[in-house]
């Protein structure tokens, strides 16, 4: 990809430039450095900003870092409560992460698209994608994480025959095996891709049109990205809660007898 | 765009970010919360209690308030009584000490009129004896006729 975008000039060659990762290694065993850097930056901002906040954490007056930690908290809570109903102490916290660290990601899409790379380029960095939701990698290692605990919880609360048992028997009986362990295996298998695919789309999407945008001539550049940046607001929090609730949605789904 | 390595020190970082909120993020905030809400909640039974008992103090005062005025306006009235008590009481003596001293007076008036007509019973009899001396020159032996006076001066009281 980095050979095609030193070919490709102009228009073309500045969108693919602006979603050249900067990786290094070669195939599979490829490092896609600036998603792993910024993704852990904002992981540390994430842990750091909360354990601030649970350092200092009182049930008298709360301060201004408290009081917003808990806001979450509790929203969290309150969307863990509503469609979960089973005692797990890694639920609420997964989706807590889940939350914010999706929407740090998806915020970074708000910094001007050519600020970073601008300032990457000024100390040699040749290409740096920002946003880490834009890379398939980050959403699917997310999704993938999520699937794995779904099916360590199916297992662990209905047993590996009753697992088993669900995934051949139903919705239509035994004398429809094969067809039933298509149907789950399908259903099951979608979980993952379609977390980590609407989470992806939308944000890539929303990085192209802020680089369509910004190729724009600069007199209209602000009437676009202004409105766009605002609803992009929405989209980076609806994506952050869309993909903390399914997964709580699909835990507990986990969790459940049929 | 192609899935590689990245996807596993993603998934790596992220069970990290996973496991430390779960072990030192969760915990202490939620339990703060909870506690705060506990707090409120006994806060908020406190004052309704506290409310409660303000009514039933009110209630205590207004009763021992009633008995007070009872009891003072009991107190007036005994007081009312007893100094018209008193008054009678004073008024009796004042008259009986006036009766005692309007008889103490009477009696020391007529004690006085008898030393004043003793006085002048024996002026009369020394007198009369005088002049019956005079009258009859020595004739008269006052021992002799010390009968004939003194049943004189009695003629006189």
């Amino acid at each position: 990809m980095a050979t095609e975008a030193h070919a490709a000039e102009g228009v073309t060659g500045y969108i693919i430039h602006h979603l050249t990762p900067l990786h290094v290694g070669e195939g599979f065993w490829t490092l896609n450095l600036d998603t792993l850097f910024f993704s852990a930056v904002l992981g540390g901002l994430f842990i750091w900003f909360f354990k601030t906040a649970a350092e200092k954490a009182t049930s008298g007056v709360p301060g201004l870092v408290q009081n917003f930690a808990e806001m979450l908290i509790e929203f969290v809570d309150n969307q863990v409560k509503d469609s979960f109903h089973g005692e797990s102490k890694l639920i609420a916290p997964l989706a807590l992460t889940i939350f914010c660290w999706v929407f740090m990601w998806n915020f970074m899409d708000l910094f001007p698209v050519d600020i970073l790379p601008l300032i990457g380029s000024m100390m040699g960095i040749e290409y740096l994608r920002v946003v880490p939701s834009t890379d398939l990698n980050a959403t699917f290692a997310m999704s993938i994480s999520v699937f794995c605990l779904i099916i360590f919880y199916s297992i662990k609360i209905k047993g590996p025959w009753g697992f088993a048992k669900e995934l051949m028997f139903q919705p239509f009986g035994p004398w429809l095996l094969p067809f039933n362990l298509l149907l789950k295996l399908v259903e099951e298998i979608a979980k993952p891709i379609s977390l980590a695919l609407r989470l992806f789309g939308n944000l890539y999407a929303g990085e192209l049109i802020f680089i369509l945008i910004a190729l724009l001539p600069w007199y209209i550049q602000p009437v676009l990205s202004f409105p766009w940046a605002i609803f992009h607001i929405l989209i980076i929090t609806l994506q952050a809660f869309i993909f903390m609730v399914l997964t709580i949605v699909y835990l507990s789904m986990a969790h459940e007898h049929h | 765009m192609s899935i590689n390595a990245t996807l596993i020190g993603q998934m790596i970082t992220f069970a990290l970010l996973v496991w430390f909120t779960m072990k030192y993020i969760w915990p202490p905030l939620f339990d703060s919360l909870e506690e705060r809400k506990k707090k409120i909640a006994d806060g908020l039974a406190a004052a309704e209690k506290g409310q409660e008992e303000i009514l039933l103090a009110e209630k205590k005062a207004k009763g021992v308030i009633k008995e007070a005025k009872l009891q003072s306006s009991e107190i007036v009235n005994l007081a009312q009584k007893r100094a018209n008590d008193l008054i009678e009481e004073s008024k009796d003596t004042a008259k009986q000490e006036g009766e005692r001293l309007i008889v103490a007076a009477k009696a020391q008036i007529e004690q006085e009129i008898q030393q004043a007509k003793e006085g002048l019973r024996q002026e009369v009899a020394d007198l009369a004896l005088n002049a019956a001396a005079q009258i009859l020159g020595a004739e008269i032996d006052k021992a002799k006729h010390q009968d004939i006076i003194s049943k004189v001066s009695k003629q006189l009281g």
